[in-house]
């Protein structure tokens, strides 16, 4: 038991299950993000309530950050002891003759969605966590007594240039997809007779809630 | 066949080799891929240049000797074949053919095309067998029922000649098809089952100390594979260590 994360396909189950609890965050994030368009009470409401909620933010936010952390740092020690395995390259590679760009380049679309995920935290997740813990306003509210939430995702998603990157961020998250959920699942040992469904399942998955999160963006810029 | 052939030439393993040049004339269609290789070497040797060294053996796809990176793919653009069962007529007149050996940490180069692959061999020494006492005693193969899908998927896993197609022409070195199909292949059957918990876990112990890559799924390995084994041997081999290393 305790040499499993020094071994191969133990770390690689690691690797799959951080992947499997991002995914569902990200779906969880995106179910709420989608709430902005439709009805911007019901995020505010959902909002404050993820904001607010204990066992959300001392139990699941920690959980979160380390789930996040860990991926990435696994993401790059692996590749690194990859590339080791491989002391002298090839004169000529021909990758794409037996596998798709995606799954050969995850180490540059994640690096891409790390790069991403900085300037997110530095967007919404750092001036969250100031206004609650620093300056200690849980409230939620504007001084007008309304709830903040929609309000400030708007007024970010007026800039041209942060719903470009925004929009380019979340195609190097399709990409990292298309490849990773189901990796996910052949890496904790699930392939059988639900593989091809799960390949389906994989790619609505993959270009669909990035796509969503394009829309929720682009939205939000060409109406306000 | 008029065919310009740029292939690495290392003296000896401390060697540090390079890509060299070697243009080759009236090369027929129907030969196959190494009878081509036999008569640049029957040209260089008239010269009084040394021959280009190659692995092969049987020449007929079954014993995994020959092991070529050609034009950027283990066993060439072929599916489902060695490089012995390669035939000239794949490639075009005056095309440039780019010969590598398998490039891999866990398998050095002895010399030009030639690796040293007994890592594998190590490998299935720590587990890739079991333990019955045949001298005497032996038992009607028959004797235990075995479940046809369990004995097919066996006998699929079964036929990995251990090339090393599989770690030439994954981007991390890995050898997990190589490895999942031995273990797989007693996995599913009762004579396997009694060792495999020890057996995965000593062979994955093994694989990891040759210095392989770690599998990132990119199932380049299935396609290049002449055999055609499937990543979900894989799998299943990923099943077998976890579950073993719980229990342990």
């Amino acid at each position: 038991m305790s040499g499993i994360l020094n071994s191969s396909i133990g770390r690689k189950f690691a690797m799959a299950l951080s992947a499997l609890f991002l995914m569902i965050f990200i779906l969880q994030h995106f179910a709420i993000n989608i709430l902005s368009v439709f009805s911007p009470d019901a995020f505010n409401e959902a909002s404050h309530f993820m904001g607010t909620f204990w066992a959300v933010q001392y139990l699941l936010q920690p959980v979160l950050i380390l789930g996040v952390i860990f991926h990435f740092v696994m993401g790059f020690v692996l590749e690194i002891r990859n590339n080791k395995a491989r002391a002298i390259s090839y004169a000529k590679n021909n990758g794409a003759a037996n596998s798709s760009w995606m799954s050969r380049n995850m180490i540059w679309s994640g690096g891409f969605i790390l790069v991403f995920l900085i300037i997110h935290f530095i967007d919404f997740w750092i001036p969250e966590i100031n206004t609650k813990y620093i300056v200690g306003d849980m409230s939620g509210t504007l001084p007008s007594g309304e709830f903040r939430y929609h309000e400030e995702l708007v007024h970010k998603f007026k800039d041209l240039w942060r719903v470009a990157l925004y929009c380019v961020g979340f195609v190097f998250l399709s990409l990292h997809l298309l490849h990773g959920f189901n990796s996910a699942f052949q890496s904790i040992g699930a392939n059988n007779k639900y593989t091809k469904g799960l390949k389906g399942f994989s790619k609505i998955y993959a270009i669909g809630v990035p796509v969503g999160f394009i829309f929720i963006a682009v939205y939000h810029f060409l109406n306000h | 066949m008029n065919l310009t052939l740029k292939i690495w030439r290392q003296a000896n393993a401390n060697d540090k080799g390079k890509m060299v040049d070697y243009p080759i004339s009236n090369i027929s269609p129907d030969m196959s891929f190494l009878e081509m290789l036999d008569v640049l070497n029957n040209e260089l040797i008239e010269k009084g240049e040394a021959p280009v060294s190659f692995d092969h053996d049987c020449r007929e796809g079954i014993c995994g000797s020959c092991s070529l990176y050609i034009n950027g793919e283990a066993h060439g653009p072929d599916r489902l074949i060695t490089t012995c069962q390669l035939h000239m007529r794949t490639f075009k007149d005056g095309e440039t053919i780019t010969i590598e050996p398998w490039r891999a940490s866990a398998f050095p180069v002895i010399k030009d095309l030639v690796v040293d692959r007994t890592a594998f061999d190590r490998i299935q020494h720590a587990g890739g067998f079991i333990s019955v006492n045949t001298s005497g005693n032996t038992i009607d193969a028959n004797a235990i029922p075995v479940n046809k899908q369990d004995a097919d998927d066996a006998f699929s896993a079964a036929t990995c000649i251990g090339c090393g197609a599989c770690v030439a022409s994954c981007k991390n070195s890995s050898a997990m098809l190589f490895v999942g199909a031995k273990v797989s292949q007693f996995a599913l059957l009762p004579q396997g089952k009694v060792e495999a918990t020890e057996r995965v876990l000593n062979m994955v112990k093994q694989m990891d100390e040759e210095g392989f890559g770690n599998c990132t799924n990119t199932g380049a390995c299935e396609v290049e594979c002449p055999k055609g084994i499937s990543l979900e041997n894989i799998a299943r081999m990923n099943r077998e260590y976890l579950s073993a290393a719980l229990k342990g």
